[in-house]
């Protein structure tokens, strides 16, 4: 027996290799409609979690946003409002209680929705006075709550109400959102595994004959499977590739009017492309899926192929 | 050599192909395989090959004993048999050379060696100035020369060639017949099953005749 050779058999990987994309690039169509099936497949997932990070990043502006709005009884004079304000700075769960008169809220308002003449037109003020606090910081949500339950049943006050249920409402849509990409993920990429194992599968039976000689002069199985094995790796990697390009020309193109948003909202808020990310993700789980989708049909149907 | 003992064949559908045959090939022996077709020719090169197995009985190639040969180890005992067939089993979409090179590549030569033994090969059977060729371009004569090529370019100690004659008009078979004689004279088992009669009278070696998957001649 001659000893194993470990420089001929890495030459022979990496022809086998270039000779299994030679393969593909003789075959441009249908390496293009296979490459762009993978490429779809694995860019809808990425695309999601893309926007999906960014919604992240959006509500994590507003984590401060642990404030309760008590809206007073609008007959109330300005003076006993400060004077509840004060009151209430005594409670031990409560770090900060700011007054804010009727005229106040109305100034506030009139800067920040533009509609200043039509406020004019208005015979009173329709807002009333306010009393923004913010609880103790690292308190349960329990806590919290039974605070917003105890200030809402104060005489002086008309409506308490806590600015985090929103939030939370989106965190939770957030986490319904996740939950579905990520069943969407496992479904697409057990799409992309059956996109290549068809593909292999057909190149496979095109390729029986030539199976049925190398078995008979000596191949193994191992010898047979590798050309299959890169084609796989291939098919995943270059789909990749391309989902990871697509990716970056729908968030160029996306990204400016998502810039114009922000600013109109004043947000500090920037579009993460998660580019680099990507650029290493989407290849590797192409590859990886083509790796799989091709031993997956190749022990299916290699051992199928005999000599006869 | 090559041993028979007893040896069974029966396929699923009751049909028996061989049936308690027993015979021995010397190392470097050379001899017919002869009978009528359906007599059990091709299966019996085919236990050699270890393309089938024996249902019944031992057979013993190069002093191993290919029943208790696992599955995984035969392309590595394959290495070590040369195969010729009728239909010569070329690869249509590549030259000559990449036909005659594909044992040396699966055993995982390197690139200098494989040109050189392919070449010593081709020179062999005398085609050396069509290594770029594909088998198409070649006549069958050619054709099957190619497959001998092949089958010896790894230097294997056995060959064993089905009907490689079957497609060819008397004078080219009686070439093949004189290239099999040559690897012989450098001590090559050689086992050739043939029912071209006329041709194998007129070379004095030894004959198996199987009759109906039986043993009815055995001699030199």
């Amino acid at each position: 027996m001659k000893l194993f050779n470990i420089h001929n058999y890495l030459l022979r990987h990496v022809q086998v290799m270039l000779s299994s994309l030679g393969e593909l690039w003789r075959q441009p169509v249908a390496t293009t409609m296979t490459l762009l099936v993978i490429g779809i497949a694995l860019l809808l997932p990425a695309g999601l979690y893309i926007i999906l990070k960014n919604v992240e990043q959006v509500s994590g502006e507003w984590q401060q946003a642990n404030r309760i709005s008590l809206f007073l009884q609008n007959e109330m004079s300005d003076r006993r409002g400060e004077q509840l304000a004060e009151q209430l700075l005594t409670w031990p769960d409560i770090t900060e209680a700011s007054f804010q008169s009727a005229q106040q809220s109305l100034n506030e308002f009139r800067e920040i929705s533009g509609l200043q003449s039509l406020l004019d037109t208005l015979p009173n003020n329709p807002l009333p006075a306010v009393i923004i606090i913010e609880p103790e910081e690292n308190q349960p949500q329990e806590a919290t709550e039974a605070l917003l339950e105890r200030l809402a049943a104060l005489p002086e006050v008309d409506l308490a109400q806590l600015d985090m249920q929103w939030l939370q409402r989106l965190r939770s849509i957030n986490e319904t959102g996740q939950r579905g990409i990520s069943i969407l993920a496992i479904l697409l990429s057990l799409s992309v595994l059956l996109v290549i194992g068809n593909t292999i599968r057909l190149a496979i039976l095109n390729r029986q004959t030539e199976i049925r000689v190398i078995k008979l002069v000596g191949g193994t199985n191992a010898f047979v499977r590798r050309p299959f094995l890169y084609t796989g790796m291939w098919y995943g990697l270059l789909g990749g590739v391309l989902a990871w390009v697509t990716l970056l020309i729908s968030l160029l193109i996306i990204s400016g009017p998502i810039d114009d948003l922000a600013a109109l909202y004043d947000s500090q808020f920037k579009l993460q492309w998660f580019a680099g990310q990507m650029l290493f993700g989407l290849p590797l789980c192409g590859l990886l899926l083509g790796v799989m989708g091709a031993w997956l049909a190749v022990s299916r149907h290699l051992s199928a192929i005999e000599p006869s | 050599m090559i041993r028979f003992e007893q040896v069974y064949k029966r396929y699923e559908s009751q049909h028996e192909a061989l049936s308690g045959l027993s015979f021995e090939l010397l190392s470097g022996e050379m001899a017919f395989l002869t009978g009528h077709s359906g007599a059990g020719k091709s299966t019996l090169l085919k236990l050699i090959a270890l393309i089938e197995r024996s249902s019944h009985g031992q057979v013993i190639v190069n002093n191993q004993n290919l029943n208790r040969l696992p599955k995984w180890k035969i392309p590595y005992y394959r290495r070590k048999i040369g195969l010729v067939f009728q239909d010569h089993n070329l690869l249509h979409d590549r030259t000559v050379f990449d036909n005659v090179a594909l044992p040396l590549i699966i055993a995982g030569e390197n690139h200098r060696e494989i040109g050189r033994r392919v070449r010593a090969a081709l020179d062999k059977v005398g085609l050396l100035g069509k290594e770029r060729s594909l088998p198409i371009a070649l006549s069958g004569g050619e054709q099957q020369r190619v497959g001998i090529a092949r089958a010896v370019v790894n230097r294997p100690p056995v060959l064993l060639a089905d009907e490689p004659t079957g497609n060819l008009d008397p004078e080219l078979s009686r070439e093949i017949m004189y290239l099999f004689e040559q690897f012989n004279q450098v001590g090559v088992t050689v086992f050739i099953a043939s029912h071209d009669q006329d041709l194998i009278n007129q070379m004095s070696y030894r004959h198996i005749t199987l009759q109906h998957g039986k043993l009815a001649e055995n001699h030199s």
